[in-house]
């Protein structure tokens, strides 16, 4: 439902890899929140994958202009949406050379055939979030007490370069606080998921996980709440401990928190099935 | 020390941007780095081999690889050096010299992931997975967990494709060493 008064506002809008394929649901969610609150997101025509932890790791001249290419697509006048917090820190960084290195600016425009937009503004979900907040009108019962452990993994850890991007340190506990959940204090928030090495090196990547699930089990939360789909995949892939908890993506529960349309086809998509702790809570029908 | 050593460590520091010499040995990387235990000289280590311009040491080393550039140790340097950057810079020069690597699983992921992209602007997890998988000769492990995944719509068949493949096609000619 989106809402009658307000204008809605065009954002261009980076899925990213994952959540167009492995994570269907944290999208469709994102989408739903975002519309709620007044955004249109219009996809950027033709994207391109990022780079990933891929191309960096061995190819950075790669991975600038795989980002660069992302950037060369935005249409002006509106802020670019980066669902993805590593897409999101590859395409800043790209960004920061283009406007602190001349010669990097010269050769994007050369190959793209277009300047380099100095006012193009590359967004996280988080920010969007915040700048409707969680007030109005809305029922403070919504997520009914739910427990959870706020998992930002290293989305706030940002490189040197970044230093003076904003955080969002505590988003989603005063967000989801606001509709009547609880956020636990836990000493992982901001723990490392281990993301790629998940595949190569799982043996290093499970101890990882278990330390923080139990982390999270230990401080009383029933679930997890992650910003990004790499450490939702992680959570629910390579934790080897007998009790594990659901783990929700943000915008999940923000979808049910505003009481948007909810596709039972999200919790489905899930490992670890989040349908008996939802409907214990009363948050599903 | 000898000119081959301060070699090394100046072609490192030209290479990544970044002032590596600043670091202070505090530990504060080790110590917030969540893939230490599994490292053998752990991020300041690295930093002191590069600094001695013990070049085989570090670019054979483990650490380069299983860094996952999470930023953790940056944000907790005190002379705010941007570690990942460091480790991105050897990796490729461990490549560039034909160093021996000692994690081929992790440099044999990131070429399929890069090979995916070049074929089709994106990735297409589910082929990425197989041939890793193959190019590892390990067909077995982790077999149950792919067909959760599959059965969960989790990795599609078919891969996205972008309409512009020409585009990065040529990127990939003009950098991929």
């Amino acid at each position: 439902m989106t809402p009658m008064l307000r204008e809605m506002q065009e954002i261009s809008y980076f899925p990213g890899c994952s959540l167009a394929t492995s994570a269907k649901e944290n999208n469709q969610s994102l989408k739903e929140v975002c519309a709620h609150i007044g955004f249109n997101l219009v996809d950027l025509q033709d994207w391109n994958c990022c780079g990933s932890s891929s191309a960096h790791s061995i190819n950075s001249e790669l991975a600038f202009h795989l980002a660069c290419r992302n950037l060369s697509l935005a249409p002006a006048g509106r802020p670019l949406l980066v669902a993805c917090p590593s897409c999101s820190t590859r395409l800043r960084m790209a960004q920061h050379r283009l406007h602190t290195v001349p010669e990097a600016r010269e050769a994007y425009e050369l190959r793209w055939g277009r300047p380099v937009d100095p006012d193009l503004k590359i967004i996280h979900f988080f920010e969007l979030i915040q700048s409707r907040g969680p007030f109005g009108r809305q029922p403070v019962d919504a997520l009914n007490g739910l427990k959870f452990a706020p998992y930002y993994g290293c989305m706030l850890a940002q490189p040197p370069a970044l230093r003076y991007e904003r955080s969002y340190h505590g988003l989603m506990e005063k967000m989801l606080g606001a509709f009547g959940a609880q956020a636990v204090s836990w000493p992982y928030p901001a723990r490392c998921c281990g993301t790629f090495l998940s595949v190569a090196r799982p043996e290093v990547v499970s101890p990882m996980i278990d330390t923080i699930m139990r982390g999270a089990l230990e401080a009383g939360a029933e679930c997890l709440v992650t910003a990004c789909a790499m450490c939702h995949l992680n959570l629910e892939i390579r934790c080897n401990l007998k009790n594990r908890l659901p783990t929700f993506h943000f915008s999940e529960l923000l979808a049910i928190a505003y009481r948007t349309p909810i596709q039972k086809s999200w919790f489905a998509k899930h490992l670890v099935d989040p349908m008996p702790l939802l409907k214990e809570r009363r948050l599903v029908a | 020390m000898t000119t081959t050593h301060k070699r090394f460590c100046q072609a490192v520091v030209e290479r990544c941007g970044e002032n590596f010499q600043r670091c202070l040995h505090c530990l504060s990387c080790a110590s917030g780095c969540p893939v230490v235990a599994a490292m053998t000289y752990r991020p300041n280590g690295v930093i002191r081999l590069v600094q001695y311009g013990f070049s085989q040491e570090v670019l054979e080393s483990p650490d380069i690889w299983l860094c996952v550039g999470c930023n953790t140790c940056t944000i907790a340097c005190p002379m705010a050096i941007d570690i990942p950057v460091l480790m991105d810079a050897l990796r490729e020069i461990a490549l560039e010299n034909r160093a021996k690597i000692n994690e081929t699983g992790i440099l044999n992921f990131h070429k399929e992931v890069l090979d995916s992209i070049q074929r089709y602007g994106r990735t297409h997890k589910l082929e990425i997975m197989m041939r890793y998988k193959v190019r590892q000769r390990d067909l077995f492990s982790d077999m149950d967990l792919g067909l959760k995944m599959m059965a969960k719509r989790k990795l599609d068949l078919l891969p996205s494709r972008i309409a512009d493949t020409k585009s990065v096609s040529k990127l990939f000619k003009e950098f991929k060493g």
